[in-house]
């Protein structure tokens, strides 16, 4: 199945990435060489395999559950692009 | 013998003997650097006046008999490395200037074993890329002949290390992103098992395959650094609580009786380039002769590879690059809207390879393809995996290329992203895996650029990797010749 111009304009809307017109033109070329190539994975059987979501035998990891110190507010706002106070700025949400 | 040109080992052994000074080493390596990286480029940030005191600590800490395996060494690191109070860009104008407010796990155990950190190195952004082109500041070049590409992700750590521009460097290997540069620039290049290292302060790319590495200018050098900065850390979940073994105490011994496996889809590929393929013969018949014998192997899944990590490793980029949002750290780009501010700024922040994977990874994940895609790919790379398994019952070691062509020109393949994914065959496997994989110098092309020789091991066997590359290493000069500045 070909992608489409629609299809790349629906999934930069979902990864929040605005696109010009030459952008998606680009991406609909790339993405469908990409797509096809990758097509290549049905040529494998993969009946009854469990799929690796990461390549270590570790399960859950624990560790006591003890205060330790973390950042201070001042460390952790220090690369914010706008700050008030102790909060981070973000235009209005809610109209 | 300049200073800027000793080995990690070569420096740890003059420092303790109190013949030099760290503050030597760290000047003449700073004025290589003010010498040739003009052409390179492989810095993007140089921390001289840090790294001089640093070196002046460490010549306090060598006076008081208190010297570490690293003390007073200049190293530099791939800047998506968190380093403390020193920017950490990602090679991306959306972290351009980012500040980390602490340290990587890997630059506390660097700095608490005595180094000096002098720069921070070139990359692909966010990683993503086999050729330092798609770096949002500059390119790199190869130190072997300024017109190629060095390789990437890590090309600027590569080329640092070739160039002597640091004794050693730190990578990352997501797909080969250490192997690979290391190949192109004739250097040392080893990417540990997935769980070696702490990726704590790591910038993620692929979290489940991003492991970080040494570039070395030669394999006792890779032994310890590795050895330095592995080792379980409480910060990242993901690292094994396993100990960390002295990796130089592997180097000596012979290889007599090592058995080598040649996986048959490698050597077969349709575009391993002839130059490539018989330095390569020419390595494996270097290490018959020294005492290993070979046996032919199967990874019958390597024609899936390339596919399935082009889903896996997007699909893992487009999760974690969504933090990016001009909110707490980063660019930000004004918008009337929270979405605008969001869009606007990813859009300007982000360069075209990096948002290509975001939207082919968001694409994998979406709904009604998820399975189809990412799921698939997911159980390939079980069937990966199992490949590697039943090849290690036959051998102690896999011995392949690196590459499947020597260096190519800067802007070759910079309009192929395809081809460019395919150049990553041999060593994205290994990452699939979780398996150790080491790149060292195996011969020259006649034009004179650098091949590499590809071992990769089974899990948490980065010893047996090292001993056959430091035997090969010491049967052939390849890792003595320097590029020409």
């Amino acid at each position: 199945m070909p992608i489409t111009r629609q299809d790349v304009i629906h999934v930069a809307n979902l990864a929040h990435l605005e696109l010009d017109s030459a952008a998606i033109d680009t991406h609909v070329t790339r993405l469908a060489e990409i797509l096809e190539y990758v097509a290549k994975l049905n040529e494998v059987d993969t009946a009854g395999v469990e799929p690796t979501r990461h390549a270590s035998d570790r399960t859950n990891a624990f560790r006591e559950d003890v205060p330790r110190p973390g950042l201070a507010p001042a460390q952790a706002l220090s690369n914010a692009p706008e700050r008030e106070g102790q909060q981070f700025v973000v235009p209005k949400i809610i109209g | 013998m300049e200073l800027y040109e000793l080995t990690v080992g070569q420096a740890a052994r003059l420092l303790r003997d109190r013949e030099i000074t760290s503050s030597d080493i760290t000047r003449a390596v700073l004025e290589r650097i003010e010498a040739c990286d003009g052409r390179i480029g492989a810095y993007l940030a140089v921390t001289a006046d840090l790294a001089l005191a640093q070196a002046a600590a460490a010549d306090q800490a060598i006076a008081r008999g208190a010297a570490g395996p690293l003390t007073g060494v200049p190293i530099a690191v791939k800047d998506l490395i968190c380093t403390a109070g020193v920017a950490t860009t990602c090679g991306s104008r959306i972290l351009e200037h980012f500040i980390p407010p602490y340290d990587a796990t890997v630059i506390r155990r660097i700095t608490d074993a005595g180094a000096v950190l002098v720069g921070k190195l070139n990359m692909d952004e966010f990683a993503m890329g086999s050729t330092c082109e798609h770096s949002a500041f500059q390119p790199t070049r190869n130190p072997w002949h300024l017109d190629l590409i060095p390789g990437g992700s890590s090309g600027g750590s590569a080329a640092a290390v070739s160039a002597d521009m640091c004794l050693a460097a730190l990578g990352s290997d997501t797909g080969g992103s250490i192997r690979q540069p290391a190949a192109h620039c004739g250097v040392v290049g080893l990417k540990p098992t997935y769980g070696r290292v702490s990726r704590y302060g790591l910038v993620a790319f692929a979290s489940s395959l991003d492991q970080i590495g040494p570039l070395t200018k030669d394999v006792t050098d890779s032994a310890l650094v590795l050895g330095a900065i592995a080792g379980h850390d409480p910060a990242d979940s993901t690292s094994v609580p396993r100990d960390v073994p002295d990796y130089t105490t592997f180097l000596e011994s012979g290889i007599k009786g090592m058995r080598l496996g040649l996986p048959r889809e490698y050597y077969g590929l349709d575009g391993l380039d002839g130059e490539v393929a018989a330095a390569v013969r020419a390595a494996v018949a270097k290490l018959e002769e020294m005492g290993a014998t070979t046996v032919e192997v199967s990874l019958p899944h390597t024609d899936y590879a390339v596919a399935a990590y082009y889903i896996i490793a997007p699909a893992e980029a487009s999760s974690n690059l969504a933090r990016y949002d001009g909110v707490k750290y980063g660019m930000r780009n004004p918008g009337k809207s929270l979405v605008e501010m969001y869009r606007r700024t990813r859009s300007a922040g982000f360069g075209a390879e990096v948002q290509r994977r975001i939207l082919i990874g968001t694409y994998c994940l979406s709904a009604g393809y998820y399975d189809a895609y990412y799921r698939k790919a997911s159980q390939v790379r079980t069937l990966i995996g199992r490949d590697f398994e039943e090849a290690f019952t036959r051998c102690d070691a896999i011995v392949a290329p690196v590459t499947p062509t020597a260096a190519f020109a800067i802007g070759e393949k910079v309009d192929d992203p395809l081809q460019m994914y395919l150049s990553d065959i041999f060593t994205l496997s290994a990452n699939m895996a979780g398996i150790p994989g080491l790149s060292v110098p195996c011969g020259f092309t006649a034009d004179g650029r650098p091949i590499g020789l590809q071992l990769l091991g089974r899990h948490f066997d980065e010893g047996t990797l090292l001993r056959l590359a430091y035997n090969f290493e010491q049967a052939t000069d390849f890792h003595r010749r320097k590029p020409f500045l």
